[in-house]
């Protein structure tokens, strides 16, 4: 039951957003091992490795060169080892239609990016606890929608 | 076509537990859902074939008492959620204390040490929960749901709802509708 390390991936080609997201999600209380990609065709080579042990939630950038977050998401939900995955979408902003989209399209979490070091923290901490929740209790992983 | 079907988590799991310790011939007693007595302790290779039996159904042994206490904090919240009846005599605190013999202030800190988060967001967590599943099934009006999961109001659910997923319901239902 207890998951004494989570593995979260996250892909983004913005190599500062990698930078402020690993520092943000070092420090929250629930220890996490995390691999980071530049685009999503690295993340999505990774993920379809037979020996890759898979992460419990994958954030994905939305805009990135050469496989965009959305086809990744597309794809893991159709890949049938992978598409029980947990997957938050992780972007800048886009409007209403975009993030109701990305939810249809089989996304967990939409977060728009926050601001702010102290705001970035606080979603990534709430994002991972209530994914530690869905994990070990018996929650309806179907349903589980959260936008930050 | 599609077909409802309504199903009894504790009855499926009961059932589960039974046929496999049966098939191992153990000699056992179910105290209740998640403890297991065994008359005779098991050996080290009928342990091993009890925990890759389990592990078929996403059964797990624990090990850490506290681990074990989470867990049934967990299952009683469930089943107090469940059974409205229960849910609108007794408050949550009480019910847990109560039934676990501990106090809650115990109960409460050794939850949010294992699980980095309050007894009282997981009730709420598990409330909107069931709340969403009833949403799906169209039977059910959200002045229904409120009543049935003991909130004051429908727009106390409403708001509770979306600041636990950020969604209001109705946006929650059009997304549902539309992946199917």
């Amino acid at each position: 039951m207890p998951l004494n390390i989570m593995n979260v991936a996250l892909a983004d080609d913005d190599m500062d957003d990698r930078l402020l997201f690993e520092e943000a999600i070092s420090e929250i209380d629930v220890k996490t091992n995390l691999s980071l990609f530049n685009d999503g065709k690295a993340l999505m080579e990774y993920l379809t490795l037979p020996e890759t042990v898979l992460p419990e939630i994958v954030f994905l950038d939305l805009n990135m060169p050469i496989k965009n977050g959305m086809q990744c998401l597309k794809e893991i939900r159709e890949n049938e080892k992978l598409k029980e995955l947990c997957v938050a979408i992780y972007s800048t902003s886009s409007s209403e239609e975009d993030i109701e989209n990305t939810f249809v399209n089989g996304a967990n979490v939409y977060i728009s990016k926050p601001n702010s070091y102290s705001a970035l923290k606080k979603v990534i901490d709430k994002t991972i606890k209530i994914n530690w929740q869905y994990h070990t209790s018996a929650l309806n992983r179907d349903n589980f929608l959260l936008r930050l | 076509m599609k077909i409802n079907i309504k199903f009894d988590y504790n009855f499926i799991c009961k059932t589960v537990l039974q046929e496999q310790l049966n098939a191992l011939k153990l000699d056992y007693t179910l105290n209740n859902l998640g403890e297991i007595e065994f008359n005779k302790t098991p050996t080290a290779e009928e342990t091993a074939q009890i925990k890759t039996a389990f592990e078929h159904y996403g059964i797990e042994i624990l090990a850490n008492p506290q681990n074990v206490l989470v867990q049934r904090i967990k299952d009683l919240i469930t089943a107090f959620i469940n059974d409205s009846e229960t849910s609108s005599k007794y408050n949550v605190s009480n019910y847990l204390s109560d039934k676990l013999n501990y106090s809650y202030a115990h109960l409460s800190a050794v939850f949010s040490e294992v699980t980095h988060s309050s007894i009282e967001n997981f009730i709420i967590l598990k409330k909107i929960d069931l709340a969403k599943t009833l949403i799906i099934h169209k039977d059910f009006t959200l002045t229904e749901i409120a009543h049935k999961l003991n909130y004051s109001s429908v727009a106390h659910l409403s708001s509770q709802f979306k600041k636990t997923t950020g969604l209001t319901p109705s946006a929650f239902q059009r997304i549902i509708k539309k992946r199917d």
